[in-house]
């Protein structure tokens, strides 16, 4: 056996990983297997990240981990020594709210909320990414791309399709990502039926 | 979802990642983003006993031009790729297929050397890197080799890496003329189709992902190919195509004929 592999009566195979999470250091000693999902709810009380498929398929456990949004679920906490992570629960100051959490309020941007900070830190993470120019499937020429990017509502999708809502509050997402990310209130290109639709609607 | 148990193990060098995997044989796992491996673990269709993360290994994620060539460190990511004005402006096909490619969440972490050696069926490399004639970097116990492309896919989940070699780097031609057209699984967005195509005067290079078990350099098109799209309907000669729920053997057999159709009349 590799030196390297410490044996321990009460954990066979432990690690010992050492990180920040939402600017606080934390040093934990865990079972090798335990996803950084994982180590957040069970070993650090941080319940706000959340469990979907725990396969890389929902996005629901989405965080920002060294500025990029990653899966925790597809993320041995082993493999993050010195990472700085940020979560849901580090997003807001204090009371305040970040600005992307009260503009999915302000649009209703979940229904059952289940998604929400996976949709959240994701999001967070995309202001970045269009500030730094990151090129998408939608970007025609990364030689000519701007710093700045202003995202349409196609490349906005396109960008958090990694994010899943069961319950279909992706127009509202969107809305409040927009605004957010370009000050843009202009409303969306969906509209609630008129009185006479809803009623015209009934009789049949 | 927990995996069976196993040692972790970070490895510093690459000499260290093949000592360990020579040690373990089998029972070693190279671990790179991980995106296809730990969902495969947490599943238990395997159980390696030692996971060995090649992520702090120095000089693996660099991409340099050398001459005519771009060589891609094994543990870029597909992020990396995607906005690299270099890979942009000498290979577009494989920033075309990464475009394609998974969602942020996955490119940010996933891995150019970790797809290659994990030889899904479905996965957008290996139809690019057939169609460019790229050469595969690797290191194992007896030193390094470089395996050809077109050599390197062997089956489903199999390449000719030998148990003990790792990748370290993907060397890419410059290709001034290349078209990656893929037809996706809607959900995971992987290849039901994929067709990369090189253009080189009046020949062609084509390579198919998703449709066989093993990605193939698709011959007949090339040899038939007289500067139309007419040659697509070679696609599938002498390939067993692959069945499953998402796309039947007929209906994938007319899918590669009308994905290579199309990218020929690019």
């Amino acid at each position: 056996m590799n030196e390297k592999i410490k044996k321990n009566s009460f954990l066979t195979n432990q690690i010992q990983v050492s990180l920040k999470i939402n600017a606080k250091n934390r040093s934990l000693t865990l079972d090798s297997r335990t996803s950084l999902l994982d180590a957040l709810r069970e070993h650090l009380e941080l319940n706000g990240t959340k469990k979907g498929c725990d396969h890389g398929q929902c996005g629901a456990c989405t965080v920002i981990m060294n500025g990029k949004r990653q899966l925790s679920c597809l993320t041995l906490a082993a493999t993050c020594e010195g990472a700085n992570v940020l979560t849901i629960e580090g997003l807001a100051k204090k009371d305040k709210m970040h600005p992307m959490q009260g503009a999915f309020v302000k649009h209703d941007g979940f229904q059952c909320g289940y998604c929400t900070p996976g949709q959240i830190c994701s999001a967070v993470a995309l202001l970045q990414e269009a500030k730094d120019g990151d090129a998408s499937y939608v970007t025609a020429d990364v030689r000519n791309i701007s710093k700045e990017l202003k995202l349409s509502e196609e490349e906005i999708r396109e960008r958090l399709s990694g994010n899943i809502c069961r319950c279909g509050a992706y127009n509202n997402i969107v809305q409040a990502f927009k605004e957010v990310h370009s000050a843009d209130d202009e409303m969306p290109t969906w509209k609630f039926a008129t009185k006479m639709q809803m009623k015209s609607a009934k009789r049949k | 979802m927990i995996p069976a148990k196993f040692d972790y193990i970070k490895a510093t060098s690459i000499s260290e990642a093949v000592n360990l995997l020579d040690e373990h044989g089998f029972d070693a796992k190279i671990l790179s983003g991980g995106q296809s491996l730990l969902p495969a673990m947490k599943l238990r269709l395997n159980r390696p006993e030692i996971v060995i993360d090649i992520n702090g290994i120095p000089g693996m994620n660099s991409i340099e031009e050398t001459g005519d060539e771009v060589i891609i460190g094994a543990n870029c990511t597909h992020t990396q790729i995607l906005n690299s004005d270099m890979v942009y402006k000498t290979v577009n096909i494989l920033h075309q297929a990464v475009t394609t490619l998974g969602d942020v969440q996955v490119r940010n972490r996933g891995t150019i050397g970790g797809s290659l050696a994990h030889a899904d069926p479905s996965a957008d490399y290996p139809a690019v890197v057939l169609a460019c004639n790229a050469q595969i970097e690797v290191e194992g116990k007896g030193g390094k080799r470089t395996i050809a492309a077109t050599d390197f896919f062997q089956g489903i989940f199999t390449t000719a890496l030998e148990d003990d070699e790792i990748v370290t780097a993907v060397r890419f031609p410059k290709v001034a003329h290349g078209k990656y057209l893929k037809f996706y699984q809607s959900a995971s967005r992987f290849a039901i189709v994929g067709v990369a195509v090189v253009f080189d005067d009046s020949k062609v290079k084509v390579g198919i992902t998703g449709v066989s078990d093993t990605p193939y350099r698709a011959t007949a098109v090339e040899e038939a190919y007289t500067g139309n799209g007419d040659a697509a309907e070679h696609a599938v000669d002498g390939i067993e195509v692959m069945s499953d729920h998402f796309a039947d053997e007929n209906y994938r057999s007319h899918l590669a004929k009308v994905m290579v159709k199309r990218a020929l009349e690019e």
